[in-house]
């Protein structure tokens, strides 16, 4: 199962390579690693995505809590949260498909961000099942290159604020 | 301009302003330190000059790992952080076994190593390593000082850190430039350690939970390792195991945490512990693991692991618990209050059944070796020094048979007693760790039971203890080989003993030619007298026991099988 694991680290050079020191050494598979700062200058946000059962999530959350720049873990499976993944992607896009592909750019609610002679760069931010789905819609052109985060997430609030 | 001048003839605020090396000095100092282990070289110049003068025994290796392992063990008799301070590149990869060796039994270090310049570092600069990079895995925490400003605080954290939790080596890497910097000390520094959280007192239910687990248990067993040491709580261990009328088994790393000598002592359990731990243990209703982790050589195999029990564990690491098996009643906490708590719960349950079972188990299969046997048996060895010294030596060993052996027929009695690596298994551990042990407890009896290969691997600390004068036993028990490498190539391998047998050198001569005493023991009829001899030496003294080759180490439980599965019982049974 896919776990989104969030870490508030101190943002102190060596934390990274600590953490993904710790995954390798203890063999944990990492999905996706996003770090980036936070409204606190002194801290950086992890989120991890782990794919494993409960108690290998459960050893990822100890063992990352036990590293001393790490200041807190949460696991945010089962619990409603907003996580969201950004791609850049470049179609194949000769001016006859191009309607095709804009059509579907609409559809996916995401965004032309460069016009080349034969192509598009797209850019989608989602969920992850919606990037996938948006590869695989773009297949059929042909995809030229594409680049992608890993998920940042953040829970909901029970009640609007 | 006037008041400047003014402020600089004061001697007293002069005095605050001092270069890194003299923070370091001094902090280490305000930390009561007062023994410190280190090699010197370049970049560690600086901080070596304040030593000059220092108020601090100060403890010169042959080699960094050396050094490594003797601030551990002097951490293991005394309880107090050990100090290892190295110079970059060279002398900072040499304490990589060490730092490991003392990561993997949770001993708190603090180690300090000298960096290059910090404009020069990633620079491939001479003797620059990335010391941080390398020791992360094997260091609860490590750091480098960019800023003068983080200097003492960096220092007071990383004392901290080692000595509290679950303690562990914590690594400061120190540029050469921040160790002349100069800065204007103020009051101590505060630790600032936001991701640093300790968890020290059990949840009350949970210990409820467990004492009443424990009540009602027919069939229990402690099962203690070196957490009980590291809380100080062998006091606390022996009421519950009295209250509660508990059989007590111990790991390699809880020997000393309970008097072996006790009638409920089950001595140590797993892959050379004693049948009768094993048996208790694969039999036992519940298993009360205080300060222990389920470690590979404990349980065998996992999947048949006291396959009875419900499983009540007691850590102060979170991350411990049911990392290895599922454990139905976790506290998670410091040993010392929770075992308080726990003794004055639990009531005295008749166990007579038990105990009986346990008993014939006991008289069926006790650690034996043939008596009859006219050279010398490395147990004898050892049997023999446990009668000469009454049981109260403080035992250092390597790591291999004669490890094993230090374990079977030795009984230790109380905490810091008996220092072995255990989770990590570091060869040449002791030699050095005697040195260290003998260094935080100058009046004990520091005898340190080594195989001839162990030896090997850090003789050259000899000089060390001459030069120090340390008073520390060395009983070499020499079969030649690698002992556990050939038995294992012996059982398992058809006896093809492939790079296991090295010629050894003359070890008295050896010792003698660094300023010890050496002795050889050839002949059995002489083994309690060179005991003796060398219990009596006052300068560094090692015995090289020329002992029986091919003798194994018997119970045995082979790896992937489960712990009552042994062999070698039949063996056992028949010497008695």
């Amino acid at each position: 199962m896919k776990h989104i694991i969030n870490a508030l680290v101190e943002n102190k050079p060596g934390v990274l390579a600590h953490v993904a020191g710790m995954f390798a050494a203890r063999s944990f598979n990492i999905d996706s690693l996003v770090v980036g700062c936070t409204e606190d200058p002194k801290l950086s946000r992890m989120t991890i995505v782990v794919v494993g059962d409960d108690r290998v999530v459960e050893q990822v959350r100890k063992q990352l809590a036990k590293i001393i720049p790490v200041v807190k873990v949460q696991d945010y499976v089962g619990k409603p949260v907003v996580a969201r993944n950004l791609m850049l992607i470049s179609v194949a896009a000769p001016p006859e498909k191009r309607p095709e592909i804009l059509a579907l750019i609409e559809m996916f609610r995401a965004r032309v961000v460069d016009i080349g002679k034969k192509s598009l760069m797209i850019e989608v931010s989602g969920p992850e099942s919606k990037i996938e789905g948006f590869i695989d819609v773009c297949r059929p052109y042909g995809i030229k290159s594409l680049a992608r985060t890993g998920t940042i997430a953040m829970p909901r609030r029970s009640k609007a604020e | 301009m006037k008041n400047k001048s003014s402020q600089a003839a004061s001697p007293a605020a002069k005095s605050l302003v001092k270069p890194g090396a003299q923070v370091i000095v001094d902090t280490l100092i305000d930390l009561g330190v007062d023994t410190v282990f280190g090699y010197t070289g370049g970049v560690v110049l600086p901080l070596f000059d304040k030593f000059y003068e220092a108020p601090i025994n100060f403890i010169v290796p042959r080699h960094e790992q050396g050094g490594c392992h003797m601030a551990d063990a002097y951490a293991r008799a005394s309880g107090k952080v050990g100090i290892m301070i190295a110079t970059s590149g060279p002398g900072a990869c040499n304490l990589v076994t060490g730092l490991a060796t003392a990561m993997m039994d949770s001993i708190p270090m603090v180690a300090l190593t000298g960096q290059v310049r910090t404009d020069l570092i990633g620079n491939d600069a001479f003797q620059e390593a990335d010391t941080t990079g390398i020791t992360r895995p094997v260091t609860k925490h490590n750091c480098i000082v960019k800023d003068i400003k983080d200097l003492e605080r960096t220092i007071r954290e990383a004392f901290h850190i080692a000595s509290t939790g679950r303690p562990g080596p914590v690594l400061v890497d120190l540029p050469v430039d921040i160790e002349v910097a100069l800065i204007d000390m103020g009051s101590p520094a505060k630790l600032e350690l936001p991701g640093y959280k300790l968890r020290t007192k059990g949840h009350a239910r949970q210990i409820e939970m467990a004492a009443r687990a424990i009540d009602q248990a027919k069939r229990p067993v402690l099962y203690v390792g070196g957490g009980v040491i590291i809380s100080n709580a062998a006091q606390e261990l022996a009421s519950l195991a009295k209250n509660g009328n508990l059989p007590v088994t111990l790991t390699l790393m809880g020997l000393g945490s309970f008097d072996q000598t006790q009638d409920n002592s089950l001595d140590m359990l797993g892959m050379h512990g004693s049948a009768y731990a094993n048996y208790a243990v694969q039999e036992s209703d519940l298993l009360i693991s205080i300060g222990a982790r389920f470690d590979d050589r404990v349980t065998g195999n996992l999947s048949t692991f006291a396959p009875k029990a419900k499983i009540i564990h007691i850590d102060i690491d979170p991350a411990s618990i049911s990392k290895n098996v599922h454990v139905d009643i976790p506290v998670v906490g410091d040993a010392k209050g929770i075992l308080k708590s726990l003794a004055k719960l639990v009531t005295h349950q008749d166990r007579s059944e038990w105990f009986a079972q346990i008993a014939q188990w006991k008289e069926k299969y006790p650690f034996a070796y043939n008596q009859k046997e006219e050279g010398i048996l490395p147990q004898y060895v050892i049997d023999e020094l446990y009668r000469k010294t009454k049981g109260q030596a403080t035992v250092v060993t390597g790591v291999g048979q004669h490890q094993m052996w230090a374990t079977q027929f030795y009984k230790y009695s109380r905490p810091r007693q008996f220092i072995s690596s255990g989770g990590l298994g570091t060869m040449g551990f002791g030699l050095p760790a005697a040195i260290g042990a003998q260094i935080a407890k100058p009046e004990a009896v520091v005898v340190d039971i080594d195989g001839d290969h162990s030896f090997n691997m850090t003789l050259m600390e000899l000089p060390t203890a001459v030069e120090h004068q340390l008073p520390i036993k060395v009983m070499i028990l020499n079969n030649g080989y690698m002992g556990m490498v050939r038995q294992w190539q012996e059982l398992f391998y058809g006896k093809r003993y492939s790079k296991s047998y090295l010629k050894n050198p003359d070890y008295a001569k050896v010792a003698e030619a660094m300023g010890a005493v050496g002795m050889t023991v050839q002949s059995k009829a002489d083994v309690p007298q060179a005991i003796e001899t060398m219990l009596a030496q006052t300068n560094p003294c090692v015995v090289d026991f020329r002992v029986v080759a091919e003798e194994n180490v018997w119970p045995m439980v082979p790896t992937g099988k489960s712990l009552n599965e042994m062999d070698g019982l039949e063996l056992l049974e028949r010497l008695i």
